[in-house]
């Protein structure tokens, strides 16, 4: 409750206050992923990553477009399968994983697509339902009403329960997108561009909705930007992808001073 | 040009192994996992109520046209009584069925292909698999059944405008009675003209929301792929009806004539 209060009187240390408060254990690895590769036809676009993410670390991932940021994050949720190469998630290998095995993965892996893919036939409330009832198999009305209310005060979206998608700006959509991801209490987040096509006021409350909803949910999060204030408020440790490879890693301070000119030329 | 027609050809039995990977996983939907009745019903409100004027209107024209164009024939032959046995039976058999069920493949199979192409390019269906949800079983098993129920019962509803269509051209043409077109109808055909005529809706039904469905659940990212599945469902889904009609036909001689 201090603490709250703090981030309320100091906005603009809102994102250091967050980034401290992990009281998990922080060597756990969540997803390892080695010499991983992945082709579409004859173009090679995952050539051979190396990544770790840690319990309760958000890793931002930069690189420009079509370098197989979103590909790789795809293939840590199943939705891609690789050719070659270990993705281990929460220790069990993706790749070998049966349809039930997947189906319980994806409950512990959350992803918010770009768009947040609200499904448009469904209004707020009933976007948010869809998960509950379909994977946690709740029925109980009440209860259903419980945890939508709660998810959405999380977003500060309670006025948008009855709205439909289309009735939503691009930054309700992100938070309602997010909210449906976080309803079944993930362990792991895949933020796939979070802050694309937003303002620089709803990017920065995204970024920090990110690291509040981190702390809340206590989630390990790996974030796909091309936008760098958000890199900058939510990134424990940074990778920059390159031609289908990490080409650099370290903290957001640590890359802003890199000798490579490529890594800097991000942070201009 | 041998390597070109290698690869249309390769391409062709591609397509023939997705569909098949994707009619075995509808079947393995349906028998496994939870149904889902409120989806299924919403979409037989969609697929069967919102189609009704459509069907009807055209079922009714075609039983006038049908009628007004047959008649100068018969009355040649001076065999203008057996108009309705000839508007009935041609209804019943085939008409009816095949108008009904190309109509649906324009509104139903394109409007099924354009919401899941569109849910595709939206990453909707994307987002449905990685909640841990089945969008199989949430689009595709619902929409398919959905078609497959009601466009038989679309039909039955369109064969009776149409035979209403045909009475009124004959009774505007030849002043027939009510009671006497409906007793040469009822007379005229019989339970093997309608029982192979229904058993034929269904599967036309099931052509025209496994096809919407296979379109729009494998367009490719990009708003033109939306049109793109909407276009092909329409034209796949009418060329499945014409092709199942002529085996419906061959089999319905070998065992009901």
């Amino acid at each position: 409750m201090e603490k709250d209060e703090k981030i309320k009187e100091q906005p603009e240390k809102r994102a250091d206050v967050l980034k401290k408060d992990k009281d998990w254990d922080k060597n756990e690895v969540v997803i390892e992923i080695k010499n991983l590769k992945k082709s579409f036809g004859s173009k090679d676009i995952l050539k051979n990553i190396n990544l770790t993410l840690k319990r309760g670390e958000n890793l931002v991932i930069l690189g420009r477009s079509g370098q197989g940021k979103s590909v790789t994050i795809k293939c840590i949720s199943g939705l891609l399968m690789q050719d070659e190469g270990e993705c281990k998630v929460l220790g069990d290998e993706v790749s070998d994983m049966n349809d039930k095995e997947l189906k319980d993965l994806r409950v512990k892996v959350g992803f918010l697509f770009q768009s947040g893919a609200l499904y448009d036939s469904m209004s707020v409330r009933e976007n948010l339902e869809f998960p509950l009832t379909r994977v946690l198999r709740i029925r109980e009305q009440d209860e259903l009403d419980k945890k939508v209310e709660e998810v959405l005060n999380s977003v500060g979206l309670a006025d948008a329960i009855d709205k439909m998608p289309s009735d939503l700006s691009g930054g309700m959509r992100k938070r309602v997108g997010l909210a449906r991801t976080l309803i079944v209490h993930p362990e792991i987040m895949l933020y796939d561009e979070p802050t694309t096509g937003l303002d620089p006021i709803t990017s920065r409350e995204i970024s920090e909705l990110i690291l509040q909803m981190q702390r809340k949910y206590k989630t390990s999060s790996i974030i796909i930007t091309h936008d760098m204030e958000c890199a900058q408020i939510t990134a424990d440790r940074v990778l920059v992808l390159e031609e289908g490879e990490f080409v650099a890693e370290g903290s957001y301070e640590e890359l802003e001073k890199s000798k490579s000119e490529f890594v800097r030329s991000f942070f201009k | 040009m041998a390597e070109q027609e290698l690869t249309g050809w390769k391409k062709w039995m591609g397509e023939v192994g997705e569909q098949t990977t994707f009619l075995s996983g509808f079947f393995r939907n349906l028998f496994t996992g939870g149904f889902e009745w409120s989806e299924f019903v919403r979409q037989c409100y969609e697929i069967g109520y919102r189609s009704i004027t459509l069907v009807g209107i055209t079922s009714f024209i075609m039983g006038v046209v049908l009628t007004l164009q047959s008649r100068p024939t018969l009355v040649k032959f001076g065999a203008s009584s057996m108009l309705p046995y000839m508007v009935c039976v041609s209804i019943i058999r085939e008409i009816g069925p095949v108008i009904t069920a190309i109509i649906c493949a324009g509104k139903i199979s394109s409007g099924i292909g354009a919401e899941l192409g569109s849910m595709k390019v939206t990453e909707q269906i994307d987002a449905m698999e990685v909640s841990g949800a089945n969008p199989m079983q949430y689009l595709v098993v619902t929409r398919i059944l959905a078609t497959t129920i009601m466009i038989p019962v679309l039909t039955l509803m369109g064969d009776v405008l149409g035979l209403f269509g045909g009475f009124l051209a004959v009774h505007f043409a030849d002043h027939t009675s009510w009671q006497l077109y409906f007793n040469k109808c009822v007379s005229s055909v019989d339970f093997t003209d309608l029982l192979p005529a229904v058993i034929k809706t269904v599967f036309f039904g099931f052509a025209v929301g496994f096809i919407g469905c296979y379109k729009g659940f494998n367009s490719n990212n990009g708003t033109e792929s939306v049109g793109i599945a909407a276009n092909s469902a329409v034209v796949s889904a009418s060329l499945w009806i014409f092709f199942l009609d002529v085996v419906a036909v061959q089999i319905t001689q070998l065992f009901f004539y």
